[in-house]
């Protein structure tokens, strides 16, 4: 919760000592935007131990493969021989010879749409189990079996249907990424306290009007879960299937490399895809906490409120 | 005259594996235009099923709601209900959650500047218009359960249903707004049916009090008048005989007639 909404809960109620109030709330802002001394002590909390762990790493990984005879290659062999995709990022020397930044956008783009129709499709479906009993039990069992079959199972057949690389990589996302949306959004969907249908009925809300305006925003929290372990899915799959599929993916660089014995290669590819994961982590949560307005932690759902309207037991 | 509100011999029973559990038997009351009717009984006796009945958010097994000699299958927002938690979207704010209701009830009525006026009033009317813009999770219980007062208001209905609007607030809150419920019913003549289990609150607000023998298959034990000469004053009624005597006969129905058997459930 900001500062913000606390000097609004203070101030409005009262009327009268509005104004002592504002001064304090003021000042108390300010002190916390211009004190130096507690943004860097709050940085280096947050970075220093990060960066010391790396580092205690870095040191390691480096006496471990400083022998001749090791397979891998140590960190300084990795920054000598890399250096260029480490570099530069965003080089491009024709239709094989691009940089890593290029990489990971076309696989964020195969992604993108993937994961996308997952989403779309996951929350439809999600919904539609979550609200009818008979969906559910038709529906559930096949989810349940088809959800185990790991990604690359799909993909043989994917390619035998589509006949085309890039169509069935983004298949696999596709099939990989739906089915925490599904299941979450079902979950959510069947949370949702009586009392929101209550006021749906008594408004006579239509189905499209619930569906939008009372089923996803009481689900919102289910649903972004759903999305956001998704996502991780998708990034998983992705890498995976371009290896096998070939292409400019971030995936194929990799399948490439060892093939070439490019080891160093690999590894700067290996931090690209972790540190893409955890961007696109964050980004989905960053919009599942926009999305449902910080309001998540601040549900109430007061069990014995509910007890009354529901049937006699 | 025919009955503005009537409820026709009515049966409840639910189905719970196979076993019938009678809820409601024969219940029939009507109740006239501007009428405010508190149905009182001990907790497990149906009382917040048969205002589900009333709203339609629950199905009759036997006989008939009348409105104004309609019969009622199904909720609508000419039957407002308040509920007990309030039950406002946490995503919404205070004016977003009035307006969820205006915006379906007269979005072809009224213009967006007579919806907006229209907000505006009924939140004048629970003194809540200063906190419009903020959100279920930032006020007070009281303040919640004003707000959802003012979005049943809002749709303007033909019989406002309160399920023990009051029951999770603490003594002072509950006094406040009871007295705001006093002064908007005064004000718009609204029928008003509550469901309570407060015997004071019952014979402060009501023009008549029906109370509930307990169940299973409770049914209507008796209904008491309540003549007190409105405006009532909650302070000058704790001495008056009729309040006193009513209190006393409320009192009498529910814990010597009809007491309560834990035991029985």
């Amino acid at each position: 919760m900001s500062i913000q909404a606390i000097k609004d809960r203070k101030v409005k109620p009262f009327p009268a000592p509005s104004k002592p109030a504002e001064i304090i709330a003021f000042t108390a802002r300010a002190r916390r935007r211009f004190d130096p001394a507690a943004i860097s002590g709050k940085l280096a909390s947050t970075l220093v131990p990060p960066v010391i762990v790396v580092a205690i790493m870095l040191i390691v990984w480096q006496i471990a493969c400083s022998s001749p005879t090791a397979s891998l290659p140590p960190p300084s062999q990795v920054w000598n021989e890399a250096y260029d995709l480490i570099a530069h990022p965003f080089f491009n020397n024709g239709p094989q010879d691009i940089g890593l930044a290029w990489r990971v956008l076309i696989s964020l783009q195969r992604v993108a749409i993937g994961f996308g129709l997952a989403a779309v499709v996951g929350v439809a479906l999600g919904a539609l189990v979550g609200q009818s009993i008979w969906a559910m039990r038709g529906l559930d069992p096949v989810f349940q079996i088809l959800r185990t079959v790991p990604p690359l199972a799909w993909l043989p057949l994917s390619l035998a249907a589509f006949r085309d690389s890039s169509p069935s990589a983004i298949f696999v996302i596709f099939i990989t990424s739906i089915w925490p949306v599904i299941i979450n959004t079902a979950v959510g969907v069947r949370n949702i306290p009586e009392d929101y249908r209550n006021v749906s009925r008594i408004l006579r809300l239509n189905q499209l009007e619930f569906f939008v305006k009372i089923m996803v925003p009481a689900a919102a929290p289910y649903i972004f879960t759903g999305l956001r372990i998704g996502i991780g899915l998708s990034w998983l799959a992705i890498v995976a299937a371009e290896m096998l599929t070939g292409g400019v993916g971030i995936g194929f660089f990799i399948w490439d490399a060892w093939n070439s014995s490019r080891l160093p290669d690999i590894i700067v590819a290996l931090a690209y895809i972790g540190v893409t994961g955890f961007c696109l982590d964050r980004l989905v949560a960053a919009v599942g906490v926009f999305v449902t307005r910080g309001t998540t932690a601040k549900w109430e759902m007061d069990d014995d409120g509910l007890s009354e309207t529901r049937p006699y037991r | 005259m025919t009955a503005y509100l009537k409820l026709d011999h009515i049966d409840k029973s639910f189905m719970r594996g196979g076993q019938v559990s009678d809820v409601l038997k024969d219940i029939r009351l009507t109740i006239d235009k501007g009428e405010f009717v508190s149905i009182i009984g001990h907790s497990g006796c149906g009382k917040s099923t048969l205002l589900n009945l009333i709203a339609g958010l629950a199905k009759v097994s036997a006989g008939a709601v009348l409105l104004e000699d309609k019969e009622v299958d199904s909720p609508g927002p000419e039957r407002a209900v308040v509920f007990q938690n309030h039950s406002l979207l946490p995503w919404l704010t205070v004016y977003e959650n009035i307006n969820l209701a205006v915006s379906k009830v007269f979005g072809g009525k009224k213009s967006r500047a007579e919806r907006h006026d229209w907000i505006m009033r009924n939140l004048d009317l629970v003194q809540m218009a200063h906190a419009k813009d903020k959100r279920p999770a930032e006020i007070s219980g009281g303040m919640k359960q004003r707000v959802g007062i003012a979005r049943a208001l809002a749709m303007e209905p033909k019989i406002l249903l309160l399920d023990e609007p009051f029951g999770a607030l603490d003594a002072l809150t509950r006094a406040h707004l009871q007295d705001a419920v006093m002064d908007i019913h005064s004000r718009l003549g609204s029928t008003t049916i509550m469901i309570t289990h407060d015997v004071d609150e019952a014979v402060l607000l009501s023009d008549r009090i029906v109370m509930m023998t307990n169940g299973p298959a409770a049914t209507i034990g008796e209904v008491l008048p309540v003549p007190l000469a409105r405006p009532r004053r909650r302070i000058e009624l704790s001495s008056d005989r009729t309040f006193l005597r009513c209190r006393e006969a409320v009192l009498k129905f529910l814990y010597e007639r009809h007491r309560f058997v834990e035991a029985a459930e």
